[in-house]
């Protein structure tokens, strides 16, 4: 299972704690990710990624293993230890705006 | 005994303020959605406990959210609103052409007769329209072919914020949006016909017969008289006796006829509410006093209505979504501020009293009149 943290207000949005656990399919990429979790949680459409061109809302940043992916393409393969759920995969919300 | 269910759309969240007919005890319930912006919560005239309300974000985008049970529980519903066809451009704010983008739902109106159908006008400026209680959304697109390219972008973005439902024809709808003027279908949507003859934009555009890119601030109607429209727009305050046809100015001896919201009294269609506000470059009332201004002719004499209300050191904004009138015998008028006051008036505006005082700042404010 590959394991996700989400900002506080799609939690919300949810309805789930600040983890969630998805199956997703190899490659383990970002887009398998989102993908993924927008299957699961349907409410998430449009607020992470563009509904119809699947680009990157501007103030959302991905991490994984410490490391900034958000400008990655989103087919690249995510390191192993997201793949295999010893890390998370970040989504989150940039500090914008004050 | 009748009640009253206000519904307040906040920078930071959603308020639902309830009372009987008295309005003077009131419960607070909320924040619904908090840390979001509610831009409007509006219910449907046909079945009063759903409830539809605009949350969105600068992070996350937009969501609509429905209630079944009168705002007690809430769900998410389609948020897709996919511009039809061709996109196409604009009038940017330097005068180039400029693509259109989906930024927020700025309105959210229920049809009069069918909970499931409610219309939603967006910005950049369009309206759409769902069938399945919000869960799918279509663009009439009609809309944008009534000179779409010469629409610009007011101060607040080139948002739809006004949609006015002709109870006595359901194929006449009315639409403002800024800064391109009101507009009006009469075959469900499909055909569009700018409605702005008549309005003077001086300072703003240079053809003087622009019949497209006056910045309208809101429209009202009431429902007994259809054909009557009452305008804020950006300066001047104007009413129309044939559904948009001409208009003419009625700002008479307002203290200023800049503004924002526009309302009429429930049960007299020549009565009608406005708020004055300084001038489009200091956005709070004259003097710092907090008046709602009362028109009882339709006309150009207004009485100002100040009892209740602050009259020294205020400055805070009435936008454009946040003045609504209650269906009571005694008509209520209540008005939000960027300040977070709601303000009640249960006898038709010549007493005042806050129902709550610190909100966040109020974007719109809606009254469902419950038997």
């Amino acid at each position: 299972m590959i394991r996700v943290i989400i900002p506080y207000h799609l939690r919300n949005l949810a309805n789930v704690g600040s983890e969630v656990a998805i199956q997703v399919e190899e490659p383990v990429t970002q887009r398998a990710i989102l993908d993924a979790l927008e299957m699961r949680y349907p409410m998430l459409r449009g607020t992470i990624r563009n509904h119809q061109t699947k680009e990157r809302r501007p103030f959302i940043r991905f991490f994984a293993c410490g490391e900034d992916w958000s400008h990655e393409a989103p087919d690249t393969p995510l390191p192993e230890a997201v793949a295999n759920g010893q890390d998370v995969f970040r989504i989150v919300g940039a500090m914008a705006g004050g | 005994m009748s009640s009253v269910r206000v519904l307040v759309g906040t920078r930071k969240g959603a308020f639902i303020l309830t009372s009987d007919e008295k309005r003077t005890d009131w419960q607070v319930s909320g924040p619904h959605f908090a840390g979001w912006e509610i831009y409007h919560i509006n219910g449907s005239p046909s079945d009063p406990n759903r409830l539809y309300a605009s949350q969105s974000s600068g992070w996350f985008g937009q969501i609509i959210q429905r209630s079944d049970d009168g705002g007690q529980t809430w769900n998410p519903v389609g948020n897709q609103f996919a511009y039809e066809g061709e996109t196409g451009t604009h009038q940017w704010y330097d005068g180039t052409q400029h693509p259109w983008g989906f930024t927020r739902v700025w309105n959210l109106q229920p049809s009069l007769s069918d909970p499931d159908t409610v219309y939603a006008g967006v910005e950049d400026a369009a309206l759409f329209k769902s069938t399945d209680g919000g869960h799918s959304w279509q663009e009439l697109p009609g809309l944008r072919s009534a000179k779409g390219h010469l629409w610009q972008p007011g101060a607040g973005g080139m948002c739809l914020h006004t949609i006015l439902l002709d109870p006595s024809n359901p194929d006449r709808i009315y639409v403002a949006i800024s800064a391109a003027g009101a507009f009006r279908t009469d075959d469900g949507g499909q055909t569009w016909l700018p409605i702005n003859k008549g309005l003077k934009s001086d300072y703003e555009l240079p053809d003087p017969d622009a019949d497209v890119g006056h910045c309208v601030h809101n429209l009202a109607m009431h429902p007994a008289r259809p054909g009557v429209l009452f305008m804020q727009k950006h300066w001047d305050v104007m009413r129309s006796d044939d559904a948009g046809g001409l208009w003419r100015e009625v700002s008479g001896n307002l203290s200023s006829d800049f503004g924002f919201p526009i309302a009429v009294h429930a049960h007299e269609p020549e009565t009608v509410y406005v708020v004055p506000i300084k001038s489009d470059s200091e956005h709070y009332p004259p003097e710092g006093k907090l008046r709602v201004y009362r028109s009882r002719g339709g006309s150009e004499q207004w009485e100002a209505l100040t009892n209740g209300l602050p009259q020294k050191d205020c400055y805070v904004n009435i936008l454009r979504s946040a003045m609504a009138v209650d269906k009571l015998d005694s008509c209520g008028i209540y008005f939000g501020t960027t300040g977070g006051q709601v303000y009640v008036s249960p006898d038709s505006g010549d007493h005042w009293m806050p129902i709550v005082h610190d909100l966040p700042a109020v974007l719109s404010v809606e009254v469902q009149t419950l038997p």
